[in-house]
């Protein structure tokens, strides 16, 4: 299976010079990627598997600049992807051959931090760890902390959604925003929510939380901040069985625990890791489940103590508590280590990012075993446990004729054993190019059309990021169109148009 | 031919996408109603028929440790919570019964209606809103197709979130048929630390003192004096505290010390006081038993009390009123007026930014004045577009929300 991009439309590549020209009138010299080799660094973003050379790649540092080559874009008709940080995971901010590459890189200012309202306005091109740096010495922190935090930029995450390790307990990006400002293509403004909560109206931030850059692009973000807790303890639990260790998780949560991370990895992930950097994980263990308690002292030793009765009581065969932060950070190491580790035991590895209801793990894991075998690969598995988030890593070798092909073809077969078993295609790395032509496995076209509708109420020439999120492209003008089932349109005296 | 009030009862989603897409084609206006113990919420906006989902009842799915519920939309929202309190957990978010407040029935509410509005309660500040807790739904659009989102599972991208969208889009987008939710543990107790004596704005600045102590409150009121239900003889900040026993007592005492100052004095409501207490707050107590318009007013929380001030000295004659979420949700009662003082309470909010909604007056009033916050007309373009996006012809509670749709 390849990935199809809309093939570059020769009527907007031979207006190049124009469209250069016009961004010249709008952005400084400095500001504007013209040299091939240097629009060669836009190439891709983290989905390295898809390249492609964009058209002209445009660097604004101001609201009135991306407003103008917004405006510019739509009144040429020429394609935009907006572009973070470039650490997408799905091909996100992929360029595309005949669109503006808008890099947001230089919108890198915090503009305002309100510890009183517990809040921080943020440019989107601020890096996710650079908002806890800041608020650090007061105690504070900024909650959603995807593994790549120290490059990825909050703009990108606005449009991914970012997870991390805490969100069971401290939520996703959604649940972390308080007002975005946002350029819609034309290049007009609008300003959603601020400081207070819960805006009535449509709640548009919710809706551009995880739009994957195709409804606007946002040049401001108002963030909350937490404050952080005074204690974290981990445990390291090992179990004879993944069947063992998830059933573990399933009790820790039932007995009215939510950690404030909950991971566990498979062996073949756990001997990677203490190949790469040891850090005491047993290795005897099938699963390894992490828990990470938070809190007030008293409170995080009364849990630590609950989650040791409930871990023996599960059969754990490793039960080890930090008992410093010197160690809470070495049980984490691994954890955070596990992408660079698996890359130690193979030329190549796919992350994939299926989430699954948690209690159809062993049947998930047996079946991406059996689907493994069947394309002569292996895989290694770290799960965000508490929440079903499934980051199978599979392991490959490019240089290997057709193995690229065959990474490929597994990584789509796991994500449809995620959706037939109640589970969804992303939990937290987005659609984009990687997962598009998946779409239909969880979407009927009738709820496609419905999410693309919305697109078209915010970008009706569809010039915004297209080929990405959705695996057809309309017009439209076709969803003015009404289906027409057994010969009966549903609303046969409504005017057409 | 049915009369102008008729109601259909909907049973499944079929249902619901036949009614609609008849609405459509006889340019029927429909209102959506549950247990209508909301009815009387949102604008004052007369519908062609009715479509009930009291009978689209019944929890489809509800698996304890995976913390995850469905529930067809006429689900009773009592009849959920019963549910959940079986297993020791519940909705974080504590959606607020509306039936006091606007003299509706009691506990009437059902889910369907809950997410329509995204009633979130005082622990909104720490759990999240209704919308943080909606993890997917199956609807019928107002273009008549059953259309559905999300999923079940906690962490989940694939699409556009929709969710969001639906939640506090009162019936205007689509009729939900299903709803899935995430659902949390029951805390083991809780206890409410009250700090009286300060001023109006010393309370509500010790509120936020509070919030930015490691102590963890859950929920942050300030009740001026006399304000029901506790009725102290001075202003009161009520900071709730939830958790392990051993951690509660710890945390309040922490607090306490931490917050010390000459002339006040700390008071602690124990566990059944301390639910009694926010169960009113959440209902909106102080203000529910007043006669009067009612306001909620949603602001950064350190702008709550000079937006009270602004209002006052603006000349609303202002009867009752108490603040949530540290500060930052005023809830207002006045004296009713044809206009609800619209431009005072609006013109108070616009200085420093947020939203002030018309909760209670009369029809009439509810027909004039915008009940929900006026919007810049770029915002009001896009809006009107995203409505038009679901439904077209303005099928699905038309005019509930805004005039022009």
């Amino acid at each position: 299976m390849t990935l199809l991009m809309p093939a570059p439309e020769p009527e907007i590549m031979s207006r190049r010079n124009e469209v250069i020209a016009r961004l010249r009138a709008i952005l400084p010299r400095e500001s504007l990627i013209v040299d091939e080799v240097a629009r060669r660094a836009y190439e891709c973003d983290a989905f390295t598997m898809y390249r492609a050379l964009p058209l002209v790649v445009a660097l604004p540092e101001s609201v009135e600049e991306v407003r103008a080559v917004m405006a510019l874009a739509a009144e040429m008709n020429v394609k935009l992807v907006p572009r973070g940080a470039g650490t997408s995971l799905s091909g996100g901010s992929m360029p595309l051959e005949d669109g503006i590459l808008l890099g947001m890189s230089k919108f890198n200012r915090i503009l305002e931090i309100d510890y009183e309202n517990r809040c921080a306005r943020v440019q989107p091109g601020v890096q996710n760890l650079a908002i806890s740096k800041a608020v650090e010495a007061q105690g504070f922190y900024y909650a959603p902390d995807p593994s790549s935090q120290i490059a990825c930029s909050i703009g990108g995450n606005v449009a991914e959604n970012a997870g991390g390790v805490h969100c069971l307990k401290y939520g996703l990006t959604t649940n972390n925003i308080l007002g975005l400002e946002v350029v819609l293509m034309g290049g007009e403004l609008i300003r959603l929510g601020g400081k207070h909560l819960d805006s009535e109206g449509y709640d548009l931030i919710g809706l551009m939380t995880g739009s994957e850059g195709l409804l606007g692009v946002v040049t401001e973000v108002t963030v909350r901040l937490l404050q952080r807790p005074p204690v974290a303890r981990v445990l390291l639990l090992g179990f004879a069985s993944v069947a063992a260790g998830a059933r573990c998780v399933g009790a820790i949560i039932a007995r009215g625990v939510i950690p404030a991370g909950l991971e566990m990895m498979d062996k073949a992930t756990i001997h990677a890791v203490e190949r790469f950097q040891p850090c005491g994980y047993p290795l005897d263990a099938e699963a390894l489940v992490i828990v990470e308690l938070d809190g007030t002292q008293i409170e995080v030793d009364h849990l630590v103590g609950f989650v040791h009765e409930i871990a023996r009581d599960e059969g754990a065969t490793t039960i080890r508590a930090s008992t410093s932060e010197a160690e809470r950070l070495q049980f984490w190491a691994g954890r955070k280590n596990a992408f660079p580790a698996v890359s130690c035991i193979a030329p190549d590895y796919l992350c994939m990012d299926g989430t699954i209801p948690r209690a159809r793990l062993p049947e998930a894991l047996a079946g991406m075993d059996r689907l493994a075998k069947a394309q002569g690969l292996s895989v290694a598995n770290v799960f965000h446990a508490g929440d079903g988030n499934l980051h199978p890593l599979i392991l490959y070798d490019a240089s290997k004729a057709g193995e690229v092909e065959r990474a490929e073809n597994l990584g789509f077969d796991i994500l449809r054993l995620c959706v037939s078993l109640g589970g969804v295609l992303t939990g937290e790395h987005g659609v984009g190019v990687e997962k598009r032509d998946l779409m239909g496995e969880m979407f009927s076209d009738v709820d496609l059309e419905q999410q693309m509708r919305l697109k078209c109420a915010f970008d009706p020439a569809g010039r915004l990021n297209p080929g990405k999120v959705f695996p057809t492209l309309h017009r439209c003008a076709e969803f003015g169109m009404m289906h027409v089932s057994g010969g009966n349109a549903p609303f046969p005296d409504l005017p057409r148009f | 031919m049915q009369c102008a009030s008729a109601t259909l009862d909907i049973r499944d989603e079929a249902d619901a996408a036949d009614a609609i897409c008849a609405a459509n084609a006889r340019g029927v206006s429909c209102a959506i109603v549950g247990g209508g113990s909301k009815s009387r919420l949102g604008r004052s906006a007369p519908q062609g028929q009715s479509l009930s989902t009291r009978a689209l009842t019944g929890a489809t799915l509800y698996e304890p440790d995976e913390l995850v519920l469905s529930a067809r939309s006429g689900t009773c929202l009592g009849e959920i919570e019963a549910l959940l309190d079986e297993h020791g957990q519940q909705l974080a978010f504590e959606p607020m019964d509306y039936g006091p407040l606007l003299g509706s029935a009691k506990s009437a509410a059902t889910i369907g209606g809950v997410i329509a509005v995204n009633a979130s309660g005082p622990r909104r500040i720490k759990a999240g809103a209704a919308r943080d807790h909606l993890l997917g739904f199956r609807c019928v659009t107002g273009r008549g197709e059953i259309v559905k989102s999300g999923g079940r599972v906690m962490k989940n991208v694939t699409g556009y979130d929709l969710s969001k969208l639906v939640c506090g889009s009162y019936g205007t987008l689509a009729l939900l048929t299903e709803i899935t939710l995430k659902v949390l543990p029951k805390s083991e107790t809780e206890c409410t630390l009250l700090a009286i004596g300060g001023d109006e704005a010393e309370s509500l600045a010790l509120l936020r003192r509070a919030a930015a102590t490691p102590c963890e409150p859950s929920s942050l009121a300030m009740l001026p004096a006399g304000a029901a239900p506790l009725a102290l003889d001075a202003h009161a900040a009520a900071i709730r505290l939830e958790g392990p026993a051993i951690s509660v007592t710890a945390r309040r005492d922490d607090l306490a010390t931490r917050l010390a100052s000459e002339g006040l004095r700390f008071e602690t409501l124990v566990e059944a006081d301390s639910k009694a207490l926010w169960r009113d707050l959440r209902d909106a107590a102080p203000v529910a038993g007043r006669t009067g318009q009612v306001w909620r007013i949603s602001v950064a929380p350190t702008e709550g009390f000079a937006v009270v001030e602004r209002i006052r000295r603006a000349g609303a004659p202002m009867l009752a009123h108490f603040y949530d979420w540290a500060g930052g949700l005023i809830w207002l009662c006045v004296e009713a007026a044809p206009d609800a003082h619209a431009a005072a309470v609006r013109g108070a909010v616009d200085v420093g930014g947020g939203h002030a909604t018309l909760i209670r007056a009369s029809e009439e009033t509810r027909a004039n004045v915008d009940v929900f916050h006026p919007q810049p007309a770029s915002l009001a373009a896009l809006t009107r577009r995203v409505k038009e996006s679901f439904d077209p012809a303005h099928i699905l509670e038309r005019g509930r929300m805004r005039a022009e749709f």
